[in-house]
Protein backbone atom coordinates (compact mmCIF):
# COMPACT_ATOMS: atom_id res chain seq x y z
CA UNK A 1 0.00 0.00 0.00
CA UNK A 2 1.43 3.22 -1.02
CA UNK A 3 0.39 6.78 -2.25
CA UNK A 4 2.20 8.70 -5.36
CA UNK A 5 2.87 11.92 -5.11
CA UNK A 6 3.06 13.20 -8.98
CA UNK A 7 5.92 15.79 -9.61
CA UNK A 8 5.73 17.61 -12.52
CA UNK A 9 7.71 20.60 -14.03
CA UNK A 10 6.95 23.18 -12.11
CA UNK A 11 5.44 21.55 -8.74
CA UNK A 12 6.25 23.34 -5.52
CA UNK A 13 3.99 21.58 -2.64
CA UNK A 14 5.30 18.33 -3.76
CA UNK A 15 7.58 17.58 -0.92
CA UNK A 16 4.81 19.07 1.64
CA UNK A 17 2.09 16.63 0.77
CA UNK A 18 4.90 13.80 1.31
CA UNK A 19 5.89 14.99 4.14
CA UNK A 20 2.24 15.45 5.36
CA UNK A 21 0.90 11.99 3.75
CA UNK A 22 4.21 9.97 5.23
CA UNK A 23 5.55 11.40 8.22
CA UNK A 24 2.20 12.99 9.92
CA UNK A 25 -0.24 10.46 8.44
CA UNK A 26 1.74 7.73 8.32
CA UNK A 27 0.90 6.73 5.21
CA UNK A 28 3.81 5.16 2.88
CA UNK A 29 4.29 7.53 -0.36
CA UNK A 30 6.82 8.04 -2.73
CA UNK A 31 7.26 11.21 -5.43
CA UNK A 32 6.71 10.32 -9.12
CA UNK A 33 7.89 12.10 -11.86
CA UNK A 34 5.42 12.96 -14.59
CA UNK A 35 6.87 10.84 -17.04
CA UNK A 36 6.54 7.45 -15.51
CA UNK A 37 4.02 5.47 -17.55
CA UNK A 38 2.87 3.37 -14.77
CA UNK A 39 1.44 3.48 -11.34
CA UNK A 40 1.41 -0.05 -10.98
CA UNK A 41 2.43 -0.67 -7.14
CA UNK A 42 0.42 2.55 -5.72
CA UNK A 43 -3.21 2.72 -4.39
CA UNK A 44 -3.40 6.18 -4.35
CA UNK A 45 -2.12 9.59 -6.17
CA UNK A 46 -1.80 12.59 -5.27
CA UNK A 47 -1.42 15.66 -7.48
CA UNK A 48 0.07 18.58 -5.67
CA UNK A 49 0.02 22.26 -6.05
CA UNK A 50 2.39 24.45 -7.80
CA UNK A 51 2.51 26.16 -11.71
CA UNK A 52 2.93 23.03 -13.83
CA UNK A 53 4.67 24.04 -17.09
CA UNK A 54 4.35 28.21 -15.75
CA UNK A 55 0.73 27.73 -15.72
CA UNK A 56 1.19 29.01 -19.49
CA UNK A 57 -1.69 28.86 -21.77
CA UNK A 58 -4.60 27.90 -19.19
CA UNK A 59 -3.31 26.35 -15.39
CA UNK A 60 -2.87 22.89 -15.64
CA UNK A 61 -3.39 22.78 -19.67
CA UNK A 62 -0.47 21.32 -20.85
CA UNK A 63 0.02 19.12 -17.69
CA UNK A 64 -2.73 16.97 -18.73
CA UNK A 65 -0.68 15.29 -21.33
CA UNK A 66 2.08 14.38 -19.37
CA UNK A 67 1.97 10.35 -19.98
CA UNK A 68 1.52 9.59 -16.22
CA UNK A 69 -1.99 11.02 -16.68
CA UNK A 70 -2.99 8.17 -18.08
CA UNK A 71 -2.39 6.23 -14.97
CA UNK A 72 -4.24 9.21 -13.12
CA UNK A 73 -7.67 8.50 -15.48
CA UNK A 74 -7.35 4.62 -14.84
CA UNK A 75 -7.38 5.50 -11.15
CA UNK A 76 -10.44 7.82 -11.17
CA UNK A 77 -12.24 5.02 -13.57
CA UNK A 78 -11.35 2.15 -11.89
CA UNK A 79 -12.29 4.16 -8.11
CA UNK A 80 -9.10 4.19 -6.19
CA UNK A 81 -8.75 7.39 -4.70
CA UNK A 82 -7.17 10.63 -6.81
CA UNK A 83 -6.87 13.82 -4.81
CA UNK A 84 -5.60 17.29 -6.16
CA UNK A 85 -4.80 20.14 -4.68
CA UNK A 86 -4.65 23.67 -6.11
CA UNK A 87 -2.93 23.15 -9.28
CA UNK A 88 -3.49 19.41 -8.83
CA UNK A 89 -7.61 20.57 -8.69
CA UNK A 90 -6.67 22.50 -12.07
CA UNK A 91 -5.12 20.13 -13.92
CA UNK A 92 -8.29 17.29 -12.81
CA UNK A 93 -10.37 19.90 -14.45
CA UNK A 94 -8.64 20.21 -17.55
CA UNK A 95 -8.11 16.60 -18.05
CA UNK A 96 -11.82 16.19 -17.89
CA UNK A 97 -11.94 13.64 -14.40
CA UNK A 98 -13.93 16.86 -12.75
CA UNK A 99 -16.50 19.13 -13.94
CA UNK A 100 -15.78 22.59 -14.23
CA UNK A 101 -13.16 25.20 -14.90
CA UNK A 102 -10.75 27.18 -12.46
CA UNK A 103 -10.61 31.15 -13.68
CA UNK A 104 -8.40 33.76 -12.33
CA UNK A 105 -9.68 35.28 -9.12
CA UNK A 106 -12.66 37.98 -9.22
CA UNK A 107 -10.28 40.51 -7.69
CA UNK A 108 -7.15 40.01 -10.04
CA UNK A 109 -5.05 39.40 -7.39
CA UNK A 110 -2.97 36.15 -6.31
CA UNK A 111 -4.92 35.35 -2.86
CA UNK A 112 -2.28 34.12 -0.08
CA UNK A 113 -4.53 33.69 3.00
CA UNK A 114 -6.28 31.62 5.59
CA UNK A 115 -9.82 30.69 5.01
CA UNK A 116 -12.75 29.11 6.59
CA UNK A 117 -14.56 25.79 4.52
CA UNK A 118 -17.61 24.55 5.38
CA UNK A 119 -17.72 20.46 4.78
CA UNK A 120 -20.52 20.26 2.80
CA UNK A 121 -21.12 16.54 2.15
CA UNK A 122 -19.84 13.13 3.53
CA UNK A 123 -17.41 11.18 1.50
CA UNK A 124 -15.74 8.03 3.13
CA UNK A 125 -12.16 8.14 1.68
CA UNK A 126 -11.17 11.81 1.89
CA UNK A 127 -14.11 13.17 4.63
CA UNK A 128 -14.67 10.39 7.23
CA UNK A 129 -12.77 12.49 10.06
CA UNK A 130 -14.81 15.11 9.31
CA UNK A 131 -18.39 15.67 9.74
CA UNK A 132 -21.04 17.50 6.68
CA UNK A 133 -21.31 21.11 8.24
CA UNK A 134 -18.08 21.11 10.34
CA UNK A 135 -15.86 24.59 10.03
CA UNK A 136 -12.46 24.18 8.84
CA UNK A 137 -9.37 26.48 8.27
CA UNK A 138 -7.06 25.73 5.42
CA UNK A 139 -4.64 28.18 3.62
CA UNK A 140 -4.93 28.80 0.09
CA UNK A 141 -2.62 30.32 -2.34
CA UNK A 142 -3.22 31.02 -5.78
CA UNK A 143 -4.19 33.40 -8.81
CA UNK A 144 -6.55 30.78 -10.42
CA UNK A 145 -9.29 29.57 -8.40
CA UNK A 146 -12.68 31.17 -9.43
CA UNK A 147 -14.65 27.88 -9.69
CA UNK A 148 -16.80 27.82 -12.62
CA UNK A 149 -19.48 25.37 -14.33
CA UNK A 150 -22.60 26.20 -16.38
CA UNK A 151 -26.31 26.18 -14.27
CA UNK A 152 -26.85 22.53 -15.76
CA UNK A 153 -23.30 21.49 -14.19
CA UNK A 154 -24.61 23.18 -10.92
CA UNK A 155 -27.17 21.22 -10.38
CA UNK A 156 -25.76 17.95 -10.89
CA UNK A 157 -23.22 18.99 -8.70
CA UNK A 158 -25.84 19.72 -6.10
CA UNK A 159 -28.15 17.00 -6.69
CA UNK A 160 -25.31 14.43 -6.39
CA UNK A 161 -23.70 15.13 -3.40
CA UNK A 162 -20.32 15.99 -5.34
CA UNK A 163 -19.81 19.49 -3.39
CA UNK A 164 -17.34 18.84 -0.99
CA UNK A 165 -16.08 22.46 0.57
CA UNK A 166 -17.64 25.76 0.47
CA UNK A 167 -15.63 29.08 2.07
CA UNK A 168 -17.50 30.69 4.60
CA UNK A 169 -17.09 33.14 7.42
CA UNK A 170 -15.69 31.60 10.96
CA UNK A 171 -19.29 31.36 11.58
CA UNK A 172 -19.75 29.06 8.82
CA UNK A 173 -21.88 31.67 6.85
CA UNK A 174 -21.63 31.45 2.54
CA UNK A 175 -21.74 34.43 1.46
CA UNK A 176 -20.87 34.44 -2.34
CA UNK A 177 -21.10 38.03 -3.34
CA UNK A 178 -18.61 38.61 -0.03
CA UNK A 179 -15.06 38.93 -0.56
CA UNK A 180 -14.09 37.91 3.26
CA UNK A 181 -16.64 35.28 2.53
CA UNK A 182 -15.43 33.61 -1.12
CA UNK A 183 -12.14 35.26 -1.58
CA UNK A 184 -11.54 34.24 -5.59
CA UNK A 185 -15.36 34.68 -6.09
CA UNK A 186 -16.07 30.95 -6.60
CA UNK A 187 -19.72 29.94 -8.09
CA UNK A 188 -21.62 28.70 -5.52
CA UNK A 189 -18.48 29.16 -3.20
CA UNK A 190 -16.89 26.12 -3.77
CA UNK A 191 -13.92 25.21 -3.23
CA UNK A 192 -13.58 21.53 -3.75
CA UNK A 193 -15.39 19.06 -5.89
CA UNK A 194 -15.66 15.48 -6.03
CA UNK A 195 -16.64 13.25 -9.28
CA UNK A 196 -19.66 11.13 -9.61
CA UNK A 197 -18.38 8.12 -7.62
CA UNK A 198 -16.78 10.18 -4.64
CA UNK A 199 -13.33 8.60 -5.68
CA UNK A 200 -11.73 11.86 -7.00
CA UNK A 201 -11.39 14.88 -4.78
CA UNK A 202 -9.96 18.03 -6.38
CA UNK A 203 -9.66 21.65 -4.07
CA UNK A 204 -8.14 24.93 -3.92
CA UNK A 205 -7.15 25.08 -0.74
CA UNK A 206 -3.61 23.38 0.95
CA UNK A 207 -4.28 20.82 3.39
CA UNK A 208 -0.76 19.80 3.53
CA UNK A 209 0.11 22.84 4.64
CA UNK A 210 -1.80 22.85 7.96
CA UNK A 211 -0.62 19.23 9.74
CA UNK A 212 0.89 20.60 12.75
CA UNK A 213 0.61 22.84 15.67
CA UNK A 214 3.08 24.61 14.57
CA UNK A 215 1.87 25.41 11.39
CA UNK A 216 -0.93 27.21 12.78
CA UNK A 217 -3.78 24.55 12.17
CA UNK A 218 -4.01 20.75 12.18
CA UNK A 219 -7.26 20.68 10.31
CA UNK A 220 -5.61 19.69 7.15
CA UNK A 221 -4.74 16.20 8.53
CA UNK A 222 -8.71 14.93 8.41
CA UNK A 223 -8.26 14.49 4.73
CA UNK A 224 -4.98 12.69 5.18
CA UNK A 225 -6.41 10.54 8.06
CA UNK A 226 -9.48 9.37 6.43
CA UNK A 227 -7.47 8.70 3.73
CA UNK A 228 -5.08 6.83 5.41
CA UNK A 229 -7.99 4.77 7.28
CA UNK A 230 -10.01 4.42 3.60
CA UNK A 231 -6.83 2.26 2.63
CA UNK A 232 -5.23 0.80 5.92
CA UNK A 233 -8.49 0.53 7.36
CA UNK B 1 -0.19 29.22 -45.11
CA UNK B 2 -0.61 31.25 -42.05
CA UNK B 3 -3.19 30.85 -39.51
CA UNK B 4 -4.90 33.01 -37.04
CA UNK B 5 -7.31 31.40 -33.72
CA UNK B 6 -8.69 33.59 -31.57
CA UNK B 7 -9.84 32.32 -28.26
CA UNK B 8 -12.25 34.00 -25.92
CA UNK B 9 -14.08 33.79 -22.87
CA UNK B 10 -17.60 32.68 -23.72
CA UNK B 11 -20.48 35.46 -22.87
CA UNK B 12 -21.73 33.84 -19.79
CA UNK B 13 -18.24 33.54 -18.04
CA UNK B 14 -17.18 37.16 -16.10
CA UNK B 15 -13.84 38.55 -17.40
CA UNK B 16 -12.80 40.60 -14.58
CA UNK B 17 -9.51 41.49 -16.27
CA UNK B 18 -11.92 43.11 -19.22
CA UNK B 19 -13.87 45.23 -16.87
CA UNK B 20 -10.92 46.38 -14.94
CA UNK B 21 -9.13 47.56 -18.41
CA UNK B 22 -12.69 49.37 -19.00
CA UNK B 23 -12.64 50.90 -16.17
CA UNK B 24 -9.20 51.92 -17.02
CA UNK B 25 -9.92 53.01 -20.50
CA UNK B 26 -13.59 55.16 -18.77
CA UNK B 27 -11.11 56.57 -16.36
CA UNK B 28 -8.97 58.16 -19.29
CA UNK B 29 -12.09 59.48 -21.13
CA UNK B 30 -13.12 56.96 -23.55
CA UNK B 31 -16.87 57.32 -22.58
CA UNK B 32 -17.82 55.44 -25.76
CA UNK B 33 -16.28 52.17 -24.57
CA UNK B 34 -19.43 50.25 -23.37
CA UNK B 35 -17.79 47.14 -23.03
CA UNK B 36 -14.36 45.28 -23.69
CA UNK B 37 -13.26 41.54 -23.63
CA UNK B 38 -10.05 40.18 -23.63
CA UNK B 39 -9.23 37.20 -25.60
CA UNK B 40 -6.00 35.37 -26.76
CA UNK B 41 -4.57 35.27 -30.33
CA UNK B 42 -2.34 32.59 -31.81
CA UNK B 43 -0.37 33.24 -34.82
CA UNK B 44 0.18 30.00 -36.45
CA UNK B 45 2.53 28.58 -39.16
CA UNK B 46 1.92 25.80 -41.15
CA UNK B 47 3.75 23.94 -43.46
CA UNK B 48 0.46 22.72 -46.27
CA UNK B 49 -1.30 25.08 -48.23
CA UNK B 50 -4.66 23.37 -48.53
CA UNK B 51 -7.01 25.71 -46.91
CA UNK B 52 -9.46 22.87 -45.75
CA UNK B 53 -6.97 20.51 -44.26
CA UNK B 54 -5.34 23.76 -42.54
CA UNK B 55 -8.61 24.55 -40.79
CA UNK B 56 -8.85 20.93 -39.45
CA UNK B 57 -5.86 20.94 -38.15
CA UNK B 58 -6.36 24.11 -36.43
CA UNK B 59 -9.70 23.13 -35.29
CA UNK B 60 -8.13 19.90 -33.94
CA UNK B 61 -5.51 21.69 -32.00
CA UNK B 62 -8.16 24.01 -30.63
CA UNK B 63 -10.20 21.84 -29.38
CA UNK B 64 -7.59 19.56 -27.79
CA UNK B 65 -5.40 21.87 -26.02
CA UNK B 66 -5.52 25.64 -26.64
CA UNK B 67 -9.50 25.91 -26.08
CA UNK B 68 -11.02 24.85 -22.99
CA UNK B 69 -14.64 24.67 -24.23
CA UNK B 70 -16.05 24.58 -20.78
CA UNK B 71 -15.26 28.32 -20.39
CA UNK B 72 -13.84 29.73 -24.01
CA UNK B 73 -15.03 29.61 -27.67
CA UNK B 74 -12.75 29.77 -30.56
CA UNK B 75 -12.27 31.49 -33.99
CA UNK B 76 -10.42 30.54 -37.28
CA UNK B 77 -8.78 32.44 -39.59
CA UNK B 78 -6.64 31.59 -42.24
Amino acid sequence: MKIAVIVFPGSNCDFDVYYALKEIAGIPSELVWHKEKTLKNFSGVVLPGGFSYGDYLRAGAIAKFSPIMEEVKRFAEEGKPVLGICNGFQILTEAGLLEGALLRNRSLKFLCQDVFLKVENKNPIFLKELKKGQIIKLPIAHMDGNYFCDDKTLKELIKNKQIAFRYCLHNGKIEEENIKANPNGSLYSIAGIFNKKGNVLGMMPHPERYVEKILGSRDGIYIFRSLKNFLMG
Amino acid sequence: MKAKLEVYLKETVLDPQGKTIKNALKNLGFDEIEDLRVGKIFYIDLNIEEEGEARRIVEEAAEKLLCNKIIESYKVYL
